[in-house]
């Protein structure tokens, strides 16, 4: 392999591990956030304590998360001039601009105010200390905004030209990089794919004990002092955050295909090869369809389209998310390839100055796929929200296995539609870095252009010393992650002489 | 003169800034990598040990943010600095990112759930992670004041060996020396009884080598390196901060000791920096590959934008981040427990509800 698909390989890893947890982080924040602010302003003293504990508990797995997202973030900070560094200098007037609003607008504030919030508890007063998780969550989502519009511009140029002197992208207006349409419709999109993976998550935590404690009551018999204790934790304290995991994820759900139809029109408007690709659809087809199953190997799909068939096809949807009408003209792969092979030329000069045939057509099997895994998976979290809504209706609760194992098992699943909406999104893009804006194409720069002038052995020891301390990390954080989610809500502790209600959370104090 | 050697105020002012981001970052994650240098020899316990990392816990990622916010202002205000430097240090700042990686997780982790031996494990990671970053930013500072290899295509062509050069690898065991010092300063302040005492002498222990090696480094520098003659005076005002830092802890001024070494270390970021004016990595190759400020910068636009942001913007975060210093303020408790001493009552309930949970 060479340098540039080492590269790619180590950027795509590390990305694709950082954004595991990140979504996390996001949605995450702002539930603890949301249920911190039940318990402040609870009138009924029950339902404080519950909503305090549920706070701490789901707090302890965020400041889990936390950790595990700084670290890979670090490493995102460097990666453009670690091995992108001709891509740094092309964009560097106009993508650093963003990079560095991140860190002193949203990394400030979330890691001041995270540090803050965990060793906070009983030091700073309740509705300020409520304001320090409020500030957290807004850091992560300002983080998310500004990050999104870096990438945005390197889907869809905006607020540059070039310097032909120079040969460099300069910026003309922040604004218009802020602002870009890429960008307003994407960060809705990434947002609401992150609350769906946290309420996913606090809903599968809070079924499973919901579940495990309407077991414990049946067992001993709810008439007993320990049954009713038991009905009590799952009556009282998860039903109410089940309930509140599956309104989270019906919003999100809405949000997330409301701003995805919104991307999948302005999609086929700057990048058609993207849009054609996500159907693999090779020739131009007016009205085209949407399939759900096709085969023929990768390599059916990377370049000779004739060998693809499409088994199941639904008709006229590729067209309507195109366009919202059904019959919309729809180029192929192919002309489009063609097209751009007219435009850029048919050759490119890499960095090395060598001249190398360009290539227009992005990988058809993973573009393909991963579309569909971005949208399929997110199904586990449709049935699970229907199911918790009829188990949990009018004040029940369920002991059903089944129900307990499934939204666990949904658990993982809107963390790999995430994942596979950006592989598809960056796949999708390739061979540019810089895609070309069709309105003026003069801003863009070829991945091949971008990556920095390394021997290949150095590329694959780093992507080694990644794979593995991502590997151990990750095992890790499951481990962490798992125990505590298993221990449950911390028990709330009064304090006999004052009164005061206090709740562990994980082993922190200062 | 040669236009690349005549940067405009726009551009000094983004070099400065990013000196000041870098020393900052140096003063403030400095005392933190101090601190857990101290982990493995200072605390005999694991409960001393959890106490000394207690003392920067809460503050430790917002100290971080410095270094990142600092990454980005080189990319956004000199892209090619950003290119040429994170590509060219490949080794050395692949090495630096895993460890800076574990370090961040180990805060966190460590107490996550119990076992000796985990706790252990995540000790001798911070040991580890308190001593490899400052020595690594050290080799990356060294190199780049003294200059590596630079071809026509602005690409550092020195081998990852030649990195190893002698003044990077001083510069390197100095930060290491001197974040030491500053840490251990650091937990004077944060500790009390036995572990205050024990960090008062570890604090004397390293200030003559910190101020040898430290006087070493600036004046080899200065004498081989600086294309400045002014900054002889950071230098000296380096070297007085650590002779006032001397007597400060002859008389037990706490406090001061802590303020010396903080203005040491910036005063020797600014010796550093400044004298690599008008360059940003100066080149040992052929005349005219180095980097210079006016030479590596964005645009005028770009510059003017990202400085009046930052200018508005800097001042916010420095007010809040010290808020958060204020809050946490308190010294640590002389038994070596971690709860504040102004707060009995949440040590007594901290002992209750943890055998409330255990009861679970
Ligand atoms: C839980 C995660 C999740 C779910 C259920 C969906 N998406 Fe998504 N999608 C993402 C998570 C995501 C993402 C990871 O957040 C991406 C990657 C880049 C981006 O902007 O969002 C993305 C990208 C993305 C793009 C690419 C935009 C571009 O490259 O310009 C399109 C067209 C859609 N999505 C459309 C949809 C539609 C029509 C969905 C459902 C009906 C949908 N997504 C569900
Ligand atoms: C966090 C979510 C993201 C994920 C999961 C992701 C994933 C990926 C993947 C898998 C690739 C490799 C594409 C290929 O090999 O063909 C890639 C490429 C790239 N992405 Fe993203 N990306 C993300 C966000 C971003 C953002 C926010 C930026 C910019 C700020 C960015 C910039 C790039 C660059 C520069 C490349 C070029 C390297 C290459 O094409 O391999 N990505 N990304
Ligand atoms: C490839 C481009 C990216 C870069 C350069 C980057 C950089 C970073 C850095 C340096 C941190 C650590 C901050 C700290 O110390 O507090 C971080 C954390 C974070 N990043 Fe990324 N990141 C990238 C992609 C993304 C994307 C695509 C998102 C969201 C859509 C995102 C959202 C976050 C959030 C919310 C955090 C803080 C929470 C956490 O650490 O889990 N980042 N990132």
């Amino acid at each position: 392999m060479e340098a540039l698909d080492l590269a790619r390989w180590q950027f795509g890893i590390t990305t694709v591990y950082h954004f595991l947890f990140v979504p996390l982080t996001i949605g995450l924040s702002l539930l603890v956030a949301v249920m911190q602010t039940f318990s402040v302003f609870a009138k009924d003293p029950d339902r404080k304590d519950a909503w305090t504990r549920m706070t701490k508990f789901f707090g302890s797995l965020l400041v889990l998360n936390f950790a595990i997202g700084i670290a890979t973030g670090i490493v995102q900070e460097f990666q453009f001039g670690l091995n992108w560094s001709e891509y740094a200098r092309y964009v560097g007037d106009v993508f650093g601009a963003p990079l560095a609003l991140e860190g002193l607008i949203a990394f400030f504030l979330e890691s001041v105010f995270l540090g803050l919030w965990i060793f906070g508890w009983n030091k700073l007063p309740e509705k300020i200390h409520l304001l320090t998780i409020w500030a957290v969550a807004l850091g992560t989502t300002c983080s998310a905004y500004f990050i999104v519009a870096a990438n945005s511009f390197m889907q869809h140029p905006v607020g540059a030209t070039l310097n032909p002197e120079t040969g460099r992208a300069e910026l003309d207006s922040l604004w218009a990089v802020l602002t870009n349409v890429t960008t307003l419709a994407a960060f809705p999109h990434v947002i609401a794919g992150a609350w769906l993976v946290a309420a996913a998550f606090v809903t599968g935590i809070a079924s499973w004990h919901m579940v495990k404690h309407h077991r414990a009551a049946d067992d001993v018999g709810r008439d007993t002092e320990e049954g009713s204790r038991q009905h009590e934790l799952a009556r009282g304290l998860y039903r109410p955050t089940v309930r509140f995991g599956v309104l989270a994820m019906v919003l999100a759900a809405i949000a997330l295909v409301v701003s995805g139809d919104q991307q999948a029109q302005i999609m086929f408007k700057q990048q058609p090869m993207k849009m054609a690709s996500a159907e693999a659809l090779c020739e131009t087809e007016t009205g085209a369809s949407f399939s759900i199953l096709t085969v023929g190997g990768p390599d059916a799909f990377a370049q000779d389209c004739s060998s693809i068939t499409h088994l199941i096809e639904v008709p006229y949807v590729t067209s309507f998310l195109a366009t919202h009408t059904f019959d919309a003209t729809l180029q192929g792969v192919d002309e489009l390839n063609a097209q751009a092979q007219e435009e850029f030329g048919s050759t490119v000069t890499d960095i090395h100055g060598n001249q190398v045939t360009a290539e227009y057509r992005p990988n058809l099997f993973v573009t393909y796929w991963s579309f569909r895994l971005m949208m399929g998976l997110a199904a586990f979290s449709g049935v699970v929200a229907l199911w918790a809504l009829w188990a949990t209706r009018k004040g029940r609760t369920t002991g059903s296995r089944a129900f307990q194992w499934f939204t666990v098992l949904a658990i993982p699943m809107p963390f790999f539609a995430n994942s596979a909406g950006w592989v598809f999104t960056e796949m999708g893009r390739q061979p540019w870095v810089v895609h070309p804006n069709p309105d003026d194409p003069t801003v863009r720069l070829m991945t091949l252009q971008g990556v920095s002038s390394h021997p290949a052995g150095w590329v694959v020891a780093s992507l080694i010393a990644f794979t593995l301390v991502y590997g151990v990390l990750a095992v890790v954080w499951f481990l962490l992650i798992r125990r505590t989610a298993l221990q449950g809500a911390p028990l709330p502790h009064r304090d006999p002489d004052t009164g005061q209600l206090d709740t562990p959370m994980l082993s922190f104090d200062y | 003169m040669d236009p690349l050697l005549a940067p405009t105020g726009l551009q000094i002012a983004w070099f400065a800034l990013i000196a000041l981001l870098f020393g900052v970052y140096f003063v403030l994650e400095g005392f933190d990598f101090g601190v857990q240098m101290n982990v493995g020899t200072l605390a005999r316990d694991d409960h001393e040990r959890h106490t000394l990392l207690s003392t920067i816990h809460p503050v430790w990622d917002g100290n971080q943010v410095w270094i990142i916010t600092g990454a980005a202002a080189i990319f956004a205000a000199f892209p090619e600095w950003y290119a040429t430097l994170f590509s060219g240090f490949y080794p050395v700042l692949l090495l630096l990112l895993f460890s800076l990686i574990v370090r961040v997780v180990a805060f966190t982790y460590r107490d996550a759930r119990p076992g000796d031996a985990w706790r252990r494990a995540w000790d001798g990671i911070h040991v580890a992670t308190g001593f490899l970053p400052p020595f690594l930013w050290g080799i990356v500072l060294g190199d780049v004041v003294a200059g590596v290899e630079i071809d026509q295509n602005r690409w550092v062509v020195t081998s990852a060996a030649g990195l190893l050069q002698p003044f990077a690898l001083l510069a390197g065991v100095v930060l290491v020396l001197l974040f030491w010092l500053h840490g251990s300063h650091y937990l004077t302040l944060k500790l009390q009884g036995d572990l205050r005492e024990r960090a008062r002498r570890r604090a004397r222990l390293l200030m003559l080598p910190a101020l040898l090696g430290g006087a070493a480094l600036l004046l080899w520098y200065q004498l081989a390196y600086s294309h400045q003659s002014w900054t002889w005076a950071p230098l000296l005002v380096a070297a007085l901060a650590l002779v006032g830092t001397l007597l400060a802890q002859r008389g037990r001024r706490e406090g001061l000791t802590l303020v010396g070494t903080g203005v040491a270390i910036l005063a020797a970021a600014a010796t550093l920096f400044g004298g690599l004016f008008p360059y940003v990595m100066p080149s040992t190759g052929l005349e005219g590959t180095g980097l210079t400020v006016a030479g590596s910068s964005s645009t005028p636009h770009t510059l003017t934008i990202m400085l009046v942001v930052t200018c508005i913007l800097v001042p916010v975060i420095l007010v809040y981040q010290s808020w958060a210093y204020w809050v946490f303020r308190h010294r640590l408790n002389e038994d070596g427990s971690t709860r504040a001493t102004v707060k009995p009552l949440a040590a007594r309930l901290a002992e209750g509800h943890r055998r409330a949970f255990e009861a679970e």
